[in-house]
């Protein structure tokens, strides 16, 4: 069962990483919603349906959801704690170098922050 | 760089809050609907539908649902290097909800993970929200 633990683990670190990145391209390309009203988010999800990227991101995070049901029906939530934290680096990562965001010496030192105060968390 | 106006960033904070919100709800919900359940590994869809029949894990998913939308909305208006540090906020919500609602103890390690936290949301709360140029959607 421990193996099986940790290819869960991966699966949902990668799937979760890849569902962010593509959620972000994609919502970047149909443009901000400015208004919050049920109408204006109704008009999103409809664009949605039309948006490869998004689409996919939702995919890749159901299949995340999914091997996270199984892992939390396994194992104790504490177990993929790791996997979350390095995923935050990572992802921060892909956002400077796919999405072209600017990310300084201010941002990476709260994501490290944050990915070192999650990894304590745990116990 | 796009200069944000304070509308612009309310919003924003709003949206952060119940993507937050959701995402605790949603997931304590769920964690607790799946301990109802007992151990699922399988390649059947089946097996992960009939876990889905329990109120609490149907009430999780619904709120998890809000969180997709919430989440998607926040992201087109924000980077996604300064959506992440700002929502593991969420660690903190449920680490103090735990202690001091339901008397769970926080270790020494705790603290200095929730204050690491906390002190990395403070400084990604200082950098604009969004650094990447307006997409083609937002040119009227």
């Amino acid at each position: 069962m421990t193996g099986m633990k940790w290819i869960l683990v991966g699966i949902i670190a990668g799937c979760n990483t890849a569902g962010d990145v593509l959620n972000t391209a994609g919502m970047k390309r149909q443009g901000e919603v400015e208004e919050f009203t049920p109408r204006s988010l109704w008009q999103m999800v409809v664009r949605i349906s039309h948006n490869p990227f998004v689409l996919g991101g939702i995919g890749a995070l159901a299949v995340s959801f999914f091997a996270l049901l199984s892992l939390l029906s396994i194992a104790n939530v504490s177990f993929a704690v790791p996997a979350t934290a390095v995923s935050y680096v990572l992802e921060t990562f892909l956002a400077r170098h796919l999405l072209k965001e600017q990310v300084g010496r201010r941002r990476w030192a709260a994501v490290t922050l944050v990915a070192f105060g999650v990894f304590l968390l745990q116990w | 760089m796009m200069r944000e106006t304070s509308t612009h960033k309310r919003r924003n904070q709003l949206l952060i809050l119940v993507v937050i919100l959701s995402n605790v709800i949603g997931n304590v919900a769920l964690s607790h609907g799946m301990r109802q359940t007992g151990a699922i590994v399988s390649a059947s869809p089946l097996d992960y539908v009939r876990a889905f029949a329990k109120p609490w894990t149907i009430a999780g998913v619904s709120v998890l649902a809000l969180w997709m939308v919430s989440n998607l909305a926040l992201l087109s208006r924000a980077d996604l290097s300064f959506v992440l540090p700002v929502t593991a906020s969420g660690y903190i919500l449920v680490a103090l909800t735990g202690h001091f609602w339901l008397g769970e103890p926080i270790s020494a390690l705790r603290w200095a993970g929730i204050c690491a936290i906390t002190f990395g949301v403070v400084l990604v709360e200082e950098t604009p929200s969004r650094t990447t140029n307006a997409g083609p959607g937002d040119i009227p």
